[in-house]
């Protein structure tokens, strides 16, 4: 029963989106204050019954109802009630569902905080979230229904992959998708722009704490996720460059291009019609990710190609969602003419460098994604394209965006970089290569011309965010949100980049066979294999070990990774254990038993790696307090264009 | 600068930056690009012996061996038409198995042994690799003369 009426409460969903898109556009096509008002009641009544539809399947999860076919095939009774809860978007069906609740939060949000838009303008972004909402409304209710049933039913369920029985991933799909969808609302307002032909400096200045927010989202969610890959995946590292992987990343670089190029659009009416394009591909990208790690496409083209009805639905919507929008663009955005001269060491032009070497870095990893994919639809070989492509295609554009990044938030708008700020920032990126060329040679005990590189720009960028602070208290100059936010965000790239070239350079992996009693050393550690025994955890069972690490003969830590064993049958599953210690992590892994007594260990020195997600943190968090930042909240004056003139003078 | 003059430097900026970013993806495509073969495909002469590939297919019932208490292994990959012996020191993912689908990367010895440095199985365990299941499913071995 309660299945039943979350299949119908979708369907209500369904025909609310229809009546939120139609009435939103048509009323405001024909400045009918009724339907643009019955639009908005609309995104309410569409949050309600697709909330409704989630909680119900929730509740068949909760109440383990293995009549319900995706209940059955997701969890098993044995599993532990929040793995049940998580279960419901542990596959394609529940994460459709998800995915549709963030976009109908979002666009109640939307809808609630947007009072002070102008009318019509309002009523086409809200029909435009409710286009999208359709479109995946009917994919899900079409094609991949959660709530089929299952005839007859099952008296025990599959298991929730036991990959997913963890806490971290059962919170990431989540995070990732509040991120993914809140770039709809970034798109549905380009898109109501476009088709009103004129932008402005608030339009830009609405757009940009919506987009944070979703940006934030997707930093922690990504964070979230390649923190799980390291300790949960079993064999300790961090990004793999997987395709699942990229496909998050890939819109996150198109946001990260995003929020820079809006900050110009607000404060100077330049960029205007590239913000606008970067809108659509931040929201395309989400939309391409959400279908490449969901529709099978990424396991085999051909067997995508198999089930016609997803596949089909697939390729139109993302033609329709995509291509509708780039028509619209190709249509009007020409319209949206900007001219404002600025000086080539103004804030303008580093933020220009930005957005050209973040779109560098993102279409060289979409060529290196989806390359594979056309090779293998086109029948030319069967290719994949290594991590060294995608580190080295990243690396190259993100080292001059580093340092460029030093200069540029100390360059004012319009007139350049002032000559106060010239000598400070040469005194700390001199003090910065100094220090990493010392440090690298004292606590690593070599020289590397890429590690010096890394290391000297992490304290570059660090130095140069903590300087904006330092100048604005000593000038007594207030720090509103936004600068602050910056301020943390940058700082947290700086942490994060030391993050990445630690681990990167000195990091050791040693696979070694070892009996209890025996030991092996790995960077000055001593890993000793003390003792092995078996544990039962509530659904599965487990040999942990005991691995003693000593350094020059005191004990550091004892490690107890596990090899589990599932009760819903599988494949055995690493449990690593892990020591973090401020500079380095401690990583064993258990493998298989070789005979004669010995056991396969993974033993790894991780320097740093704990500061790649620090920094990542650090990083979301900055965005937050620029996403709240006061003069966003002030209620906008939006059709005074004016205020674009006053904005311009200021330094932020 | 007058407006065109500023325009033409735009394009040619635009221009030297696509460049630059095609010129980038071709030189590490050069050396990443990773091509699969079946077994079949190897015995055929089809796989380089100067670089490496990798190579999938079934691990053939009852042939892996251990070295016994060291961390060497090796198995034999099958596609039911060809076989070939893999050799491997190291830890073995958890998904690998008797008798379930596999990638290794490596290198083709002059014996027409493949030695490999990393042996893949992917995250789901009902999963098998892509490339694996459809050089099975694939009608004749001489497809792939292409």
């Amino acid at each position: 029963m309660i299945p039943e009426l979350g299949h119908f409460t979708l369907i209500l969903a369904l025909l609310l989106a229809i009546a939120q898109a139609v009435f939103s556009l048509g009323g405001a096509a024909r400045r009918h204050a009724g339907w643009m008002a019955a639009g908005r009641s609309a995104v309410v009544g569409q949050f309600v019954f697709v909330a409704l539809s989630f909680a119900a399947l929730t509740y068949a999860f909760v109440q383990r109802d293995f009549s319900v076919l995706y209940v059955a095939t997701n969890s098993n009774s044995e599993l532990p009630t929040f793995y049940r809860v998580a279960a419901v978007w542990g596959a394609h069906e529940g994460s459709l569902l998800l995915w549709s609740l963030s976009l109908a939060i979002w666009s109640l949000a939307a809808t609630a905080l947007s009072g002070s838009l102008d009318l019509p303008f309002r009523s086409r972004v809200i029909g435009i979230l409710g286009l999208i909402s359709i479109g995946f409304l009917l994919f899900m209710l079409t094609t991949s229904n959660p709530f089929e049933r299952l005839v007859p039913a099952a008296s025990d369920g599959n298991d929730l992959n036991p990959l997913l029985q963890d806490f971290a991933l059962a919170i990431h799909p989540p995070i990732l998708y509040m991120g993914y969808v809140g770039f709809a609302v970034a798109f549905a307002f380009a898109c109501a722009t476009l088709l009103e032909g004129r932008l402005d400096a608030a339009w830009a200045r609405w757009t940009r704490p919506w987009t944070l927010a979703a940006w934030l989202c997707l930093t922690i969610g990504i964070a979230l996720g390649s923190w799980w890959a390291y300790y949960e995946l079993g064999w300790g590292g961090w990004w793999f460059w997987d395709p699942v992987e990229n496909a998050s990343f890939m819109p996150w670089l198109a946001g990260t291009a995003l929020i820079h190029s809006l900050a110009v659009t607000e404060k100077r009416g330049l960029f205007k019609s590239w913000t606008l394009l970067l809108a659509v591909t931040a929201f395309s990208l989400s939309l391409l990710g959400t279908f490449l790690v969901r529709s099978g496409v990424l396991i085999s083209v051909h067997a995508f190609a198999t089930d016609p009805a997803r596949g089909i639905f697939i390729l139109g919507f993302l033609t329709a969602v995509i291509g509708g929008a780039l028509l619209l663009y190709a249509w009007r955005a020409p319209q949206l003419k900007s001219s404002a001269g600025f000086e080539v060491t103004s804030r303008e032009s580093f933020l220009l460098f930005n957005n050209a070497f973040l779109v560098a870095a993102l279409g060289l990893i979409l060529l290196g994604t989806l390359y594979p994919l056309f090779m293998d639809a086109l029948e030319l070989g069967k290719i994949s394209v290594g991590p060294p492509y995608f580190e080295l295609v990243f690396l190259v554009p993100m080292l001059p965006l580093l340092a460029l990044l030093g200069v540029g938030m100390h360059a004012a708008w319009k007139r350049g970089l002032l000559s106060g700020a010239r000598n400070r920032l040469l005194a700390i990126g001199g003090t910065a290569l100094v220090v990493s060329l010392v440090a690298g040679a004292a606590v690593y005990g070599e020289i590397r011309p890429l590690t010096t590189i890394g290391f000297a720009l992490a304290l570059w960028v660090m130095g140069s965010s903590l300087a904006i602070l330092v100048a604005r208290l000593r000038a007594r100059l207030p720090i509103p949100g936004a600068v602050l936010g910056m301020v943390i965000a940058h700082f947290g790239v700086g942490v994060s980049t030391l993050g990445i070239t630690g681990v990167q350079s000195f990091k050791i992996e040693k696979d070694v066979a070892l009996a209890v009693g025996e030991a092996a050393t790995v960077a000055d550690y001593d890993f000793r294999l003390t003792a092995l025994r078996d544990v039962k955890g509530p659904n599965f069972l487990a040999v942990e070990a005991d691995v003693v690490v000593s350094r020059a003969g005191q004990q550091v830590t004892i490690l107890h990774p596990q090899k589990r064993l599932y009760n819903s049958g599988g494949n055995p599953m690493t449990e690593a254990g892990i020591e973090v210690g401020a500079g380095r992590d401690l990583f064993a892994a258990l493998g298989d038993d070789l005979g004669q007594g010995r056991w396969s260990l993974r033993l790894q020195y991780k320097p740093l790696i704990r500061y790649i997600w620090l920094g990542a943190l650090l990083i979301a968090l900055g965005g937050g307090i620029a996403a709240f930042d006061r003069r966003y909240r002030r209620r906008a004056e939006s059709t005074v264009a004016a205020t674009e003139a006053a904005a311009t003078t200021g330094r932020r | 600068m007058t407006p065109r003059r500023k325009r033409l430097f735009a394009v040619l900026a635009i221009v030297a930056g696509v460049a630059a970013a095609t010129a980038l993806a071709m030189l590490a495509f050069e050396d990443n690009l990773l091509y699969f073969y079946n077994p079949s495909q190897v015995k055929a002469g089809e796989a380089p012996n100067d670089r490496t590939f990798r190579i999938g297919g079934m691990v053939t019932e009852g042939s892996l061996q251990r070295t016994e208490g060291t961390l060497k292994v090796s198995f034999v990959v099958t596609d039911y038409r060809e076989s070939i012996p893999v050799h491997y020191e190291g830890l073995l993912p958890d998904l690998f198995r008797e008798g379930q689908g596999v990638i290794a990367h490596g290198r083709l010895t002059g014996a027409g042994e493949f030695v490999a440095d990393e042996v893949l199985a992917k995250h789901d365990e009902n999963y098998m690799p892509p490339e694996v299941a459809e050089s099975l499913h694939m009608p004749t071995p001489a497809r792939s003369s292409e």
